[in-house]
């Protein structure tokens, strides 16, 4: 019966996972929008379940929050800069360079770190950064006194970029292998040396792949809340959030300032469709 | 070497050359291999190749795969670098000069075209990369796709185009820089047999239109005899014979060429003993030998002998016959259906016939 009816086949199939997503994601995010819109009330810290734009008002209004959303915007935007910088020559040596054992040496050293716990890399840099820390002392000993980068915005910059590096340099890795061997010898052969051959042929064709990591690193750095409390003192909007659902139990402000990173994405992404990112993946 | 403002697309009629055209012959040959040889780790792909090639000419390299022959092409390209001995071009030594500094330029089996470009900017790539101004870029690519006969083309996507299309945009990309040697690289592989036919005739044409030296690598012996000046059979990373597809077809020099060009017809040992009266390694094409009832007698100058036809395969146009020897051996005989239908051809199998031909056909081989 099953393999007469395809319907009832893809059915069993898909129910599951389309449970799991209707209710745990897409109920999860409308719970989200819809407190977004109540308020709290300052005596008695109840939620008062009436419709209000105040929350927005806040946010929109106090230059505080401004702050917050555009200094996380920006680390997200330098994170993914940075990585794509740096991903780009690894990705191109792996795919393109490298013998097989080159390549599986490099893969594990990319792929090693996401083995261990993301809080004990972070506390790592944690110690690493921290003000009169060793990357300080290194500084100032090879001439560059009075770097303060512990605690500030720096540090947070070169933890994530860190933390992401795999998240680009995979989908990377990815794009530039499936760049057949044929189009950069047809460059060369019609006269185009490196530098050219990079720019007019490797990059628009890597650029779907490029997009694809970058939704990666910019959207984990964007709503991430463990490095920016451990490794700097400035506000983020994911320890915002934290801080407003935990310690002011302020749900519906929390929920309104989680909107902000999801629609920052959803305009991201909707970029990253036109580059061809999605056939990237 | 200028070619003209490009004159309209060349017809496919074209006069069959009969040989290599004669060139000042004080010039340095197009290509000169010296003692080339390749090595990818343990395998030796190209081994102590020496190979001219004459300014001007349609140059075939011909042989199975594995046998060096696109190797070769990579070399002169600038694709791979030889392990030793030299190339050169038109007397300059390239052995060690980047592909984007040679006067060549090639057109790739997969025809690699930019799948992010149009096709004026596919065409245009090595003109923009020199730095060709605008105006002269845009009239030259329009000349080249009118060439290959795809005038107003240049707007379009690979992606759209047919294969048989996408082939000659390839073509157009690498003739508009005018290089003075132009390698293909099995470049009508993916293309049907009616297509392929056509752009042989095409190609020929265009180059004799251009009068640059055409370097083309193939596994088809047939494409290799219709378009070449002369053809080099490669075999195990060497060369086993150059020549005209004449000289090729009628005269080869090896056990190997007489297989790999045409049918391998070949009388060795006893049969060899028996049937031309030398030991040694013969051959005699199929379509050289009659076949006849066997009682029927043959006349001076004719060797004969008795066989069995073993199989029978009927090709519509021609019928093949391959018929067991009582020396020892087979051989392959083939025949125009002039008056034979399928039917009759079919059933001969099994039964016992005369072999002849005559002795001029007989072709002693080296061995390889």
């Amino acid at each position: 019966m099953l393999y007469r009816h395809r319907w009832l086949q893809v059915l069993l199939l898909l129910a599951p996972p389309t449970g799991w997503f209707l209710v745990v994601y897409l109920g999860s995010l409308s719970v989200l929008f819809l407190s977004a819109f109540w308020l709290l009330d300052p005596l008695t810290s109840a939620v008062v379940h009436t419709f209000s734009l105040r929350n927005f008002q806040i946010l929109l209004g106090d230059p505080t929050y401004r702050t917050i959303v555009l200094r996380t915007v920006g680390i997200a935007a330098a994170v993914t800069l940075t990585d794509a910088l740096l991903a780009f020559p690894i990705a191109f040596y792996m795919a393109r360079v490298a013998g097989p054992h080159a390549r599986s040496l490099l893969f594990m050293a990319v792929l090693l770190p996401l083995w261990s716990s993301y809080l004990v890399r972070v506390y790592a840099w944690r110690v690493m950064l921290q003000p009169h820390g060793p990357v300080e002392s290194f500084l100032s000993a090879i001439g560059l006194p009075n770097v303060e980068i512990g605690y500030s915005d720096v540090s947070m910059w070169i933890v994530f970029s860190y933390i992401w590096l795999p998240y680009m340099i995979l989908p990377l890795y990815a794009g530039l292998e499936r760049i057949p061997r044929s189009l950069l010898e047809a460059s060369q052969d019609l006269g185009g040396r490196g530098g050219i051959t990079l720019r007019r042929v490797i990059l628009p064709l890597a650029l779907p792949a490029l997009a694809a990591g970058s939704i990666f690193t910019f959207a984990l750095t964007l709503g991430d809340y463990i490095t920016p409390t451990l490794i700097s003192n400035s506000q983020f909007i994911g320890n915002v959030v934290y801080d407003s659902q935990g310690v002011a139990n302020n749900i519906p402000f929390a929920a309104a300032f989680a909107i902000v990173p999801v629609v920052i994405m959803a305009g991201y992404l909707l970029i990253a469709r036109r580059l061809g990112a999605f056939e990237a993946l | 070497m200028a070619v003209e403002p490009m004159s309209p697309a060349p017809t496919l009629s074209s006069p069959h050359p009969a040989g290599p055209v004669a060139r000042e012959s004080a010039h340095d040959p197009a290509v000169l291999l010296d003692g080339v040889s390749k090595r990818f780790g343990e395998v030796t792909a190209v081994d102590g190749l020496d190979l001219e090639v004459t300014d001007g000419e349609f140059f075939s390299m011909l042989g199975p795969s594995g046998s060096g022959k696109t190797t070769t092409l990579r070399m002169i390209a600038g694709f791979e670098t030889p392990t030793t001995g030299r190339i050169r071009l038109h007397g300059r030594d390239v052995s060690r000069v980047a592909p984007y500094d040679r006067d060549v330029n090639t057109v790739f089996q997969d025809y690699a075209l930019f799948p992010h470009m149009s096709v004026g900017e596919n065409v245009g790539y090595g003109l923009m990369v020199r730095k060709v101004p605008r105006d002269e870029r845009r009239r030259r690519v329009a000349d080249a796709l009118s060439m290959v006969r795809l005038a107003g083309y240049e707007r379009r996507r690979p992606a759209e185009l047919s294969g048989g299309q996408r082939q000659r945009v390839a073509l157009a990309r690498a003739i508009v820089n005018r290089p003075r040697v132009l390698l293909l690289d099995e470049p009508l592989g993916a293309l049907d047999l009616k297509l392929r036919e056509e752009m042989q005739l095409f190609l020929k044409a265009l180059q004799l239109d251009l009068g640059i030296t055409f370097i083309y690598v193939t596994h088809d012996q047939q494409e290799a005899l219709t378009m070449s000046d002369r053809i080099a059979v490669f075999n195990l990373g060497r060369v086993a014979q150059v020549g005209s597809p004449a000289e090729i077809y009628e005269r080869p020099a090896t056990p190997f060429v007489a297989g790999f060009v045409g049918t391998s017809n070949l009388l060795t040992d006893d049969a060899a003993r028996l049937l031309v009266g030398r030991e040694g390694t013969f051959t005699v094409r199929p379509e050289k030998i009659r076949l006849s009832d066997p009682d029927e007698m043959h006349t001076a100058g004719e060797s004969s002998a008795l066989g069995r036809i073993r199989d029978v395969v009927y090709l519509g146009s021609e019928t093949r016959y391959i018929v067991a020897l009582e020396a020892g051996g087979e051989l392959v005989v083939t025949r125009q259906n002039l008056e034979t239908s399928s039917m009759e051809a079919l059933a001969a199998r099994g039964r016992q016939v005369r072999l002849s031909w005559n002795r001029e056909h007989v072709l002693a081989l080296k061995a390889s």
